[in-house]
């Protein structure tokens, strides 16, 4: 009995880390459960202009980050012979081009991929300025002393006071002397960021791109980011007054750090240019995915070819998990235990229909030559060693034959392995001799039928998707088969089988 | 179709075992791997059994090289009737039957001729592994012929009837004879067409009887009625397959004995993985008879062979 429990223990921990792997897998690199899954992503495009004067030139140029609702993928930049140098301090992330020297318009490019990631947050915290106090002159001293003073009455906290204030500044209709006068002093979002440092709340200018897309020679857009204290923030809208990140907007920069730096130009501006992408999840995450470490154990570290090879290897249980049901619950008889995985294996690259009409014209051959060799008396080895050498001189055969009449698929009847193929005919050749045609049939077809609903397995989008981005289901599938090798019920052909027992009057 | 299939729990209900249960809780427990080659090597049975007084056919000789073919026909000459078998062979396959020879010439029970060459290319194949399973290289059995007890005339079609014992911790726990038929092809094989008569073990007498897994009541080629058929010897027929346990040390045994016109009955082979077809030949399930004795062996209680064979007689009759 005690090793009954511990048989039952390994089961469970194949299932339970099994579970846990793939669970894990699908939470923290957002493996999607099923295939079909679309991410999207925004290609962005930042473009920096500028009119060098013959002097060494240096662009600095701030860059965006992984935050609040977007996960950065990929980065490229491009311009013509320039230094390029990425500066990744916290908070200030930035690209610096530089060149000894240059003349004329000069371009560099900076593309970025961001993937629409609900789950991403924030990878820096942006520190609150100081609020500086600004003197104005008279008679804009008083008007904005007046405007702070009417407004922090209607106000309870730093984000009410910043409402507030965006609606008196506004407010058109309610036309107050000393908006209009202040307004007419300064622009607006250097106003509102000066009243707001002047009632003691730190607050600056960030920028945000506008998603849409398709669009082109865009540029950023200026938020007021206030700070309620260190570290709890929120971003208005200037022209709206709305509180909140704005939808569908990337935070270009929201640390306080200037958006771009030139050295050595003259008339430097940047623009953006975007696109949205509907990639297959699973490509999407892909790069997400690559950064993983050694923990995260995972076919996508290998080189490509190898994963291909991979992806075929981890089928092989889904194949074998099939016959396991089929024998142990139906109890379907097959010539040779998992010929059918590999002869299903063998569909998965010739495709089915093909491969049933090869698998059949080979076998079918193959047993009439079989039949011959028989009558030769010869020692076992001998001939199996002849029916393989008949096997490899029937697929060459009917591969020539099929490419000469114009049908590239019989090509893929080379797929087939030929050993396999081999044994499978001496056995329905002896089971022909000794158990007659019927159980050949009987045999031949459940071995066909198992291998075609193995193929239909395997080759199942969702299935392979799995397989492929999950290894943990490996580990269930070893649980299950575990478990099914515990199963002493009966199967189903025994139900008919026994049936004239049942219902035999006690 | 659907209507022949049957609710797995009235078959529980029943006892009837399924091919899973057998597999996992009987042979896997009861029958240690090692033990195997026992049961599935034809002459290391006959050598265990010929130790411990089991009653087996005559050895005639083994074949074992492919230079001892030469000179078989030689020794085979001297005995009109004999049998050459595969030691590995399974489920009858590779057997040989020699009812007596005329003029140089052998003939089967079918009354087909065999030449000597034949007889030669024959042992060729069961040497070359042919028979045996995974084609592994195998030795000829040759053995006497079994004159086969008078009272089964019209029971059997061309081949030997035999009594399959299921021995289960040393008792019989279920019987059945097995007639081949001309569908059988003269085999004993159930799967192939021969008819299986379930036999009480109190009693020795026909129960019940299938071909193909369907109850029939009459012999399909020579129309006997299966009712009338008993076993002669019965008792000793038990006792012998019960101290097979002891022999084979397996838990969970099929003994195959044919009934010898002069010897009584006699052990033919042993199978380590009997089949299922037991209970529809009975028209009963097996398994409340192996929990009885399970219980039996729960409880404590040893018996000798003879016990044992009182023991199940007692249980299982059901005349």
């Amino acid at each position: 009995m005690a090793s009954r429990k511990f048989f039952y223990l390994i089961v469970s921990l194949c299932m339970l880390i099994g579970g846990l792997m793939t669970y894990h897998r699908h939470i923290t690199f957002e493996v999607p459960w099923l295939p079909g899954e679309k991410r999207q992503i925004w290609s962005i495009e930042g473009k920096v202009e500028l009119d060098a004067v013959g002097e060494p030139v240096s662009v600095s140029l701030a860059l965006p980050s992984t935050q609040q609702g977007f996960t950065r993928l990929t980065e490229t930049t491009a311009s013509l012979a320039y230094g390029l140098s990425f500066v990744d301090e916290p908070g200030d992330y930035r690209a610096i081009w530089t060149k000894r020297e240059a003349q004329g318009h000069q371009e560099m490019y900076y593309k970025v991929d961001f993937l629409v990631d609900p789950k991403a947050v924030d990878i820096y915290q942006p520190e609150a300025p100081q609020a500086l106090y600004t003197e104005y002159p008279e008679p804009y001293q008083t008007a904005a002393k007046h405007l702070i003073e009417q407004t922090q009455q209607l106000s309870a906290d730093a984000y009410s006071f910043t409402r507030e204030l965006l609606k008196a500044l506004s407010d058109a209709s309610s036309a107050n002397q000393n908006t209009d006068l202040l307004l007419g002093y300064k622009p607006l979002n250097q106003l509102t960021v000066e009243l707001l440092n002047n009632a003691e709340v730190p607050a600056r200018i960030v920028r945000g791109l506008s998603l849409e897309d398709g669009r082109r020679r865009q540029t950023l857009t200026e938020y007021i980011q206030v700070f309620q204290d260190e570290n709890e923030w929120q971003i208005f809208d200037l022209a709206t007054g709305q509180q909140g990140r704005p939808g569908n907007t990337l935070l270009w920069e929201y640390n306080g750090n200037s958006l771009l730096e030139v050295q050595g130009g003259q008339n430097s501006r940047v623009s953006f240019s975007m696109l949205l992408q509907d990639r297959s999840a699973r490509s999407a995450v892909a790069p997400k995915i690559q950064r993983a470490d050694l923990l995260n154990f995972s076919i996508d570290s290998l080189p490509l070819e190898e994963q291909a090879l991979f992806k075929g290897i981890l089928l092989i249980p889904i194949g074998v998990l099939i016959v396991v049901l089929l024998r142990v619950l139906v109890g379907v008889k097959t010539s040779g235990t998992f010929m059918p995985v590999l002869i299903a294996v063998a569909f998965m690259q010739t495709s089915l229909v093909t491969g049933l009409v090869g698998f059949l014209l080979v076998v079918g051959t193959g047993l009439i030559i079989r039949g011959y060799l028989s009558h030769l008396n010869l020692l076992l080895v001998s001939r199996i060693s002849a029916v393989i050498i008949t096997v490899i001189g029937i697929i060459s055969i009917f591969s020539v034959l099929s490419f000469s009449i114009g049908l590239t698929e019989g090509l893929k009847i080379t797929f087939f392995p030929m050993i396999i193929l081999s044994w499978t005919i001496e056995r329905m050749s002896v089971l022909w001799e000794e158990e007659g045609p019927k159980e050949v049939l009987l045999q031949g077809g459940g071995s066909l039928a198992v291998a075609v609903l193995a193929y239909l397995a395997m080759n199942n989008e969702y299935v392979r998707h799995l397989t492929f981005n999950f290894l943990g289901i490996q580990l269930i599938i070893l649980g299950i088969i575990l478990l099914l090798g515990n199963y002493t019920g009966y199967r189903l052909l025994e139900l008919r089988r026994f049936s004239p027992l049942a219902n035999k009057d006690d | 179709m659907f209507s022949s299939f049957s609710s797995p729990f009235k078959l529980a209900r029943k006892g009837i075992m399924g091919m899973n249960q057998r597999n996992i809780g009987y042979i896997a427990r009861y029958n240690p791997r090692k033990l195997f080659p026992l049961v599935d090597n034809k002459l290391k049975t006959k050598i265990i059994a010929e130790r411990d007084q089991v009653t087996v056919p005559q050895l005639i000789g083994v074949v074992r090289t492919q230079h001892d073919v030469n000179s078989v026909v030689d020794i085979l000459r001297k005995h009109p009737g004999f049998v050459i078998k595969p030691a590995k062979g399974s489920g009858g396959k590779g057997i040989l039957v020699i009812t007596k020879q005329e003029d140089g010439n052998f003939f089967k029970p079918s009354g087909s001729v065999a030449t000597e060459e034949d007889i030669k290319r024959h042992c060729s194949n069961i040497l070359a592994g042919l028979f045996s399973l995974g084609g592994s290289a195998d030795v000829a059995v040759i053995e006497a012929l079994i004159e086969f007890d008078p009272c089964f005339e019209g029971f059997s079609f061309e081949g030997v009837p035999d009594v399959r014992v299921i021995v289960f911790q040393g008792y019989p726990v279920m019987a059945m004879m097995r007639l081949s038929t001309a569908a059988s092809d003269g085999k004993a094989n159930l799967h192939q067409g021969a008819v299986g008569v379930g036999i009480d073990i109190g009693t020795g007498k026909a129960l019940h009887a299938v071909q193909f897994d369907r109850p029939v009541s009459e012999h399909p080629d020579t129309g006997r009625v299966l009712s009338e058929l008993a076993v002669p010897h019965w008792e000793r027929l038990l006792e012998l397959s019960a101290s097979c346990y002891e022999m084979s040390g397996l838990g969970y045994l099929g003994t195959d004995m044919v009934l010898d016109q002069s010897n009584g009955p006699m052990l033919l082979e042993l199978n380590a993985r009997p089949g299922l077809a037991i209970q529809i030949a009975n028209g009963e399930g097996i398994l409340p008879r192996l929990r009885m004795v399970e219980k039996l062996k729960r409880d404590g209680i040893e018996h000798s062979p003879q016990e044992r064979v009182e023991f199940s007689k007692q249980q299982f009759s059901r005349l």
